[in-house]
């Protein structure tokens, strides 16, 4: 049995939260609650482009429909199976994480993934993708969106 | 009961731990002609190029074999199969019982009859032990390379020669690289970028003879060119390593034929991986898929029914991701179709330098190839593989956007909740 986060897209706002508290809680901070000066240096180190969260934020121009889609961590996981190097892969509790110091980059994950939910890091060097937040507990999105549109079962 | 598994790649790793799901204690037996404990082949271009040191070769822990209770036999070869006593016999004559057998060997280098193979610094290009060679040879003053082959591991050979510092020119037989995934505009893209690093290309010919004094100096080409080299790698491409079983009872066609449990025409005898020929949903015949994802899902399919849980496996098809520099790419299933009934989506973006093109059959998706835009590829080979209806929304598959939201609601839920509730 794993533990999985679910969108609710009928209450959904599209305000990107998640993501902001994603991409925190995947910075050296390691922390559940943004500090605002803390958060203001992890962006400016990104020059070229914003760091990347772990979490999608799916919207379409001309549509109100929103939605954040982390990794389903499939029983299957497909993408453990398209993994040449072994740094993906499905730890005992149920959980997928990527071990972004072994992974190369070849994307075959991202050619595996049935949801769409690994995406290119940082340089594009490693994937990148939900661990539910391994180091803190609880997953930050689930814990900081403000409207409740996130929510974690296990299932 | 005793598993044994010919082979040592990621086949075996999909057996070993389909098998360790559902019986933990019946001893399995891995035989292996190499030293090495289990490590990705498609990472000896990243080891020579020095990305990957050793330790990062290797897919799983050190404790693997331990954990999952397996006795690997490394550096031992087997060179027949007792089917009948159901027995392994190994180079060094000693036997190995088996009551299920998984022959999962792998692909085995193709080369042609080539004069002057046998010189000094010419290699191939699938092992371990093949880069470790080359690496002492460049170490050793090796400053020109030459590359016979433009398919995947040619390419991956070539620019991982480049990243070393040597001058390389690749030859190949076909009117372009990449030939068997990608189309000849794709192919272009992705020439451009590997020259612009410095590889030069001879098309449209092959080596014709390899010439040097006990040691490669110069390669003649059937155009009648002749190259100085230091080296030569051979990267055309992977045949079924299974010469050791020709001539037995055992059904082979191009690869071992199996079922769709992994079942060969023997009882208790099952084939996965490159040297298996398995059914493919997408050119629905049977056919040698040698990719990895394949690999596991197959050798996974062969220990389950190995175990005694019977489960199926017939949604193989090709698919390959693969970046050189900074150019990507992730194919799937048919990329060159030769029947007319197919609908072509197309667009390249020669400003991003992407190019996106999708072939539709029947509203169902039969290939793609996508450069340089691969985010959310795998929502794609999956609709491949479960064979969607993709007709109400082919119009947005060629956008870098594309996402659920393209998806009916009823649909995507189901996908994305998986049947749960939020």
């Amino acid at each position: 049995m794993a533990k999985k986060i679910f969108p609710k897209e009928e209450v959904c706002v599209g305000c990107h939260l998640c993501e902001v508290y994603c991409v925190y809680a995947h910075s050296k901070y390691k922390k559940p609650t943004v500090k605002a000066h803390e958060l203001v240096k992890l962006y400016n180190k990104h020059k070229d482009s914003k760091p990347t969260p772990r979490i999608l934020v799916e919207e379409k121009s001309g549509e109100w429909t929103t939605f954040a889609l982390q990794c389903r961590h499939c029983d299957d996981a497909p993408c453990t199976k398209a993994c040449i190097t072994g740094a993906m892969k499905k730890l005992e509790d149920g959980r997928v994480i990527c071990d972004e110091e072994k992974c190369v980059g070849c994307w075959s994950c991202i050619m595996a993934c049935p949801h769409g939910a690994v995406r290119r890091g940082e340089n594009k060097k490693a994937a990148s993708k939900c661990d539910l937040c391994l180091e803190l507990g609880e997953p930050v999105c689930v814990k900081n969106c403000p409207n409740e549109a996130l929510v974690i079962k296990e299932v | 009961m005793r598993y044994v598994i010919i082979g040592n790649s990621v086949a075996a790793c999909g057996c070993i731990e389909a098998i360790r799901k559902v019986d933990l204690q019946n001893p399995i037996v891995v035989i292996s002609d190499e030293k090495y404990r289990v490590y990705s082949r498609p990472l000896i271009s990243y080891y020579l190029a020095g990305k990957v040191d050793e330790s990062k070769m290797y897919i799983r822990d050190e404790d693997y074999y331990e954990k999952n209770k397996v006795e690997a036999m490394l550096g031992k070869r087997a060179v027949s199969v007792d089917f009948k006593n159901k027995e392994v016999v190994l180079d060094d004559g000693s036997k190995v019982k088996y009551d299920k057998l998984l022959i999962a060997t792998g692909g085995k280098p193709f080369v042609p009859p080539t004069k002057g193979f046998e010189l000094k610094n010419v290699f191939t290009f699938i092992k371990f032990d093949d880069v470790k060679a080359i690496d002492e040879a460049i170490k050793n003053g090796a400053k020109k390379a030459t590359v016979i082959g433009a398919g995947l591991s040619g390419l991956k050979a070539a620019e991982a020669l480049i990243k070393r510092g040597l001058e390389v020119t690749v030859v190949e037989l076909a009117n372009r690289i990449l030939g068997s995934i990608l189309d000849l505009e794709a192919s272009k893209i992705v020439q451009d970028e590997l020259e612009k690093h410095g590889i030069v290309f001879k098309l449209e010919t092959s080596v014709d003879e390899i010439i040097g004094d006990g040691k490669v100096e110069k390669v003649k080409l059937k155009n009648g060119e002749i190259l100085d080299t230091d080296i030569v790698v051979f990267a055309i491409g992977v045949v079924p390593n299974i010469d050791f079983l020709k001539g037995t009872e055992l059904k082979i066609n191009r690869g071992i034929v199996v079922d769709d449990h992994m079942r060969t025409n023997i009882e208790d005898v099952y084939a996965a991986g490159d040297c298996a020929e398995g059914y493919d949903c997408v050119y629905q015949q049977q056919r040698v898929i040698p990719i990895w994802p394949n690999a596991y899902d197959q050798g996974e399919t062969a220990g389950y029914n190995m175990a005694g849980v019977e489960k199926t496996f017939d949604r193989g098809f090709p698919m390959n991701s693969i970046g050189f520099f900074d150019v990507h790419m992730i194919t799937a299933g048919i990329v060159m179709p030769n029947s007319d009934d197919i609908e072509v989506l197309v667009k390249h973006d020669k400003e991003k330098n992407s190019y996106r093109k999708i072939y539709i059959k029947n509203g169902r998706v039969l290939g793609f190839m996508f450069i340089n835009s691969i985010d959310r590829a795998g929502m794609i080979t999956n609709m491949i593989k479960e064979g969607l209806n993709v007709e109400s929304i082919k119009h947005r598959l060629l956008d870098d956007d594309f996402g659920y939201l393209d998806l009916p609601k009823e649909l995507r839920q189901e996908k994305i909740l998986g049947g749960a509730k939020a």
